[in-house]
């Protein structure tokens, strides 16, 4: 940090940049408050490194994406990159700011990306039209912060794996903090994800609400509920009449058949309220956006990440939640690490074996071994089964592994995943050879 | 500037990984070798290095159901254990809580899905719809219909259904052993 261009740091080489620009936000970086953090070095480091070296990613670029974008940009951060694998649609534009009606069609994160390199000089916005599983573990490595305004579990539960595997104990820099932003109607959360050092995504899957399903027999029988003739025409008539076609939720056609069958079929129990929107909104979940959550959750998660860049204020612990469907309500509280989450909990071992081992000699070792106390493990890698103990046929497909080498099954440095009924998760070993 | 960047910066690039284990996968793996069975339910994997997709055949040992091997698919998605798994039977049967598609209408399989309940509360109360079948949840109202209002014709359509025969004028798949 030594030699460190005063011009640069000041920001006024830059285009677009202009005297007084960030005023008010220095005013935070100038001086430590009194709840900054000790290792806070106020002045131009902390501005240097804001805005001239922190590469921020943004995942999803759609209500919450076009909010976090904005005040990103806006608080200074200057390398933004952006990932969204959605086009835009016409009913994304009350809330989705950043893009207009020529839009309609287009892909979210490259529209997103040029209206706010045009509104705000100076910044570098890196769009990416796919999806996050398209990018390797090199991708993500090159970015000091992630932020997440994502409308899936999945994706979310990818994003926080990778992240976590990312973590290298001899390396700090692979851990990358996780800012997840979500939010659900007038309710929302904002939490901070330290991967490997506090909960994670993972953690606390059992916490998320169930998306809300209808007995299978109440949706053949007995309907009662528009949704109820959508679910039938969704989940029992598609099938049935088209086989094994895949219905595509986004394909117009696809919904307006569900329509037919769904009207139909409310016709003849006489319910009503089944319309083209409400076939969309059942089939893909959706559930409606409102604007001013999703500000509130992104000016909260953008605050995080300038914290956690700048140290200039403690950051969140570790979970914020907001629910304004009765006046504003908010509560933060520190959700727990689970030891037994599949993702960051879980016993890690490194193994020392001789070449010459058999798989045998292997699980041997691992149920004679005293600190783990495992009963009947069952192994495999990453793409492989190498023993399992149940159900019988797999464990007979595996058994010849038994007498195999370990080392002609797993490379130098390789991971075995373990389970056993007597683990709380899994044991993962790293197996290095003498 | 948060702690972990003050150190060193890029001094060298983390050793390439491997493609680490799915939650998912490590799930199946879990539940799949931690199944506790009784002899009336097997398991069959058409692709073994598949955990994703296989099948279940239930023979139940007492009930209507006597003397039947039922064949249900199991599809699990990368999004297990958030997701349930897929289940479908794969024959046509003749019973109140399966249609004729195939679908299998089990509370824990779709309303009552959980994360925490994995493959073997699944297992277990599939072979429970054959003891007590429940004509409360028809799936299959005839079938539901005649098992309320006359237990002995119901029996008898079970049976004749199982023998590969017609019931109503409907063919049904032979699933005797």
């Amino acid at each position: 940090m030594a030699a460190v261009d005063v011009q640069r740091v000041n920001g006024t080489s830059h285009v677009g940049d202009w005297p007084d620009r960030y005023y008010h936000v220095d005013q935070v970086l100038d001086r430590p408050g009194p709840r900054t953090d000790p290792s806070f070095m106020a002045g131009d480091g902390v501005k240097d490194f804001l805005r001239n070296q922190c590469k921020i990613l943004v995942i999803g670029a759609g209500g919450l994406g076009c909010e976090i974008l904005a005040d990103l940009a806006l608080s200074g951060f200057k390398d933004i990159h952006v990932i969204d694998m959605d086009t835009i649609d016409i009913s994304n534009l009350n809330r989705q700011f950043l893009f207009r009606p020529k839009d309609v069609g287009k892909p979210k994160a490259t529209v997103a990306a040029e209206y706010v390199m045009k509104r705000v000089p100076g910044t570098k916005v890196t769009p990416y039209y796919g999806k996050i599983q398209d990018k390797d573990d090199d991708y993500y490595m090159q970015f000091n912060l992630v932020i997440c305004g994502l409308d899936s579990v999945e994706a979310r539960r990818w994003i926080n794996a990778t992240l976590v595997n990312l973590v290298d104990p001899e390396n700090p820099e692979s851990l990358k903090p996780l800012i997840d932003g979500g939010t659900e109607g007038f309710k929302g959360q904002a939490r901070v994800i330290l991967p490997t050092v506090t909960s994670c995504y993972e953690c606390s899957l059992d916490m998320l609400n169930k998306p809300t399903a209808f007995p299978i027999c109440t949706i053949a029988n007995t309907p009662r509920l528009p949704e109820h003739c959508i679910e039938w025409a969704s989940v029992l008539e598609w099938p049935r009449v088209q086989g094994d076609k895949k219905m595509d939720t986004d394909d117009p056609e696809h919904i307006q058949w569900l329509y037919n069958i769904a009207s139909a079929r409310a016709k003849e129990f006489k319910i009503e309220g089944v319309t083209w929107q409400l076939t969309q909104g059942v089939v893909k979940n959706i559930i409606p956006a409102i604007a001013s959550t999703n500000a509130i959750i992104a000016a909260s998660c953008c605050n995080e990440a300038f914290k956690i860049a700048t140290s200039s204020a403690a950051y969140l612990n570790n979970y914020f939640m907001l629910i304004g469907t009765d006046g504003v309500y908010s509560y933060t509280f520190e959700h727990e690490k689970r030891s037994d989450c599949p993702v960051c909990g879980g016993e890690s071992l490194e193994v020392s074996v001789p070449r010459s081992w058999t798989v045998e000699r292997l699980i041997e070792m691992l149920v004679e071994k005293q600190d783990i106390q495992i009963k009947k493990p069952s192994l495999s890698t990453a793409t492989a089964q190498i023993y399992f103990q149940a159900p019988k046929q797999l464990e007979e497909v595996t058994r010849p592994n038994l007498e195999k080498l370990v080392s002609d099954l797993v490379p130098d440095g390789g991971d075995i995943t373990v389970t056993a009924s007597s683990l709380p998760f899994s044991l993962s070993l790293r197996i290095t050879y003498v | 500037m948060i702690k972990i960047w003050s150190m060193k910066k890029n001094e060298e690039a983390a050793a390439k990984k491997k493609p680490k284990t799915s939650a998912a996968q490590i799930r199946v793996q879990k539940d799949l070798t931690e199944l506790d069975l009784p002899p009336t339910m097997t398991t069959h994997f058409p692709v073994p290095t598949d955990l994703l997709n296989f099948t279940l055949t239930i023979t139940p040992d007492e009930g209507m159901y006597q003397g039947g091997a039922f064949v249900f698919s199991f599809a699990i998605n990368t999004n297990y254990p958030h997701d349930p798994p897929k289940v479908k039977c794969t024959q046509k049967i003749y019973h109140p809580n399966v249609d004729l598609e195939g679908n299998v209408c089990l509370n824990i399989l779709r309303e009552d899905w959980k994360p925490v309940l994995n493959l073997n509360s699944v297992m277990v109360g599939l072979q429970y719809l054959f003891l007590e079948p429940n004509a409360d949840d028809p799936l299959n109202k005839e079938a539901a219909e005649e098992l309320r209002k006359n237990r002995e014709q119901f029996l008898y359509n079970v049976k004749q259904s199982m023998r590969g025969g017609h019931i109503k004028g409907m063919p049904f798949d032979k699933v005797t052993v």
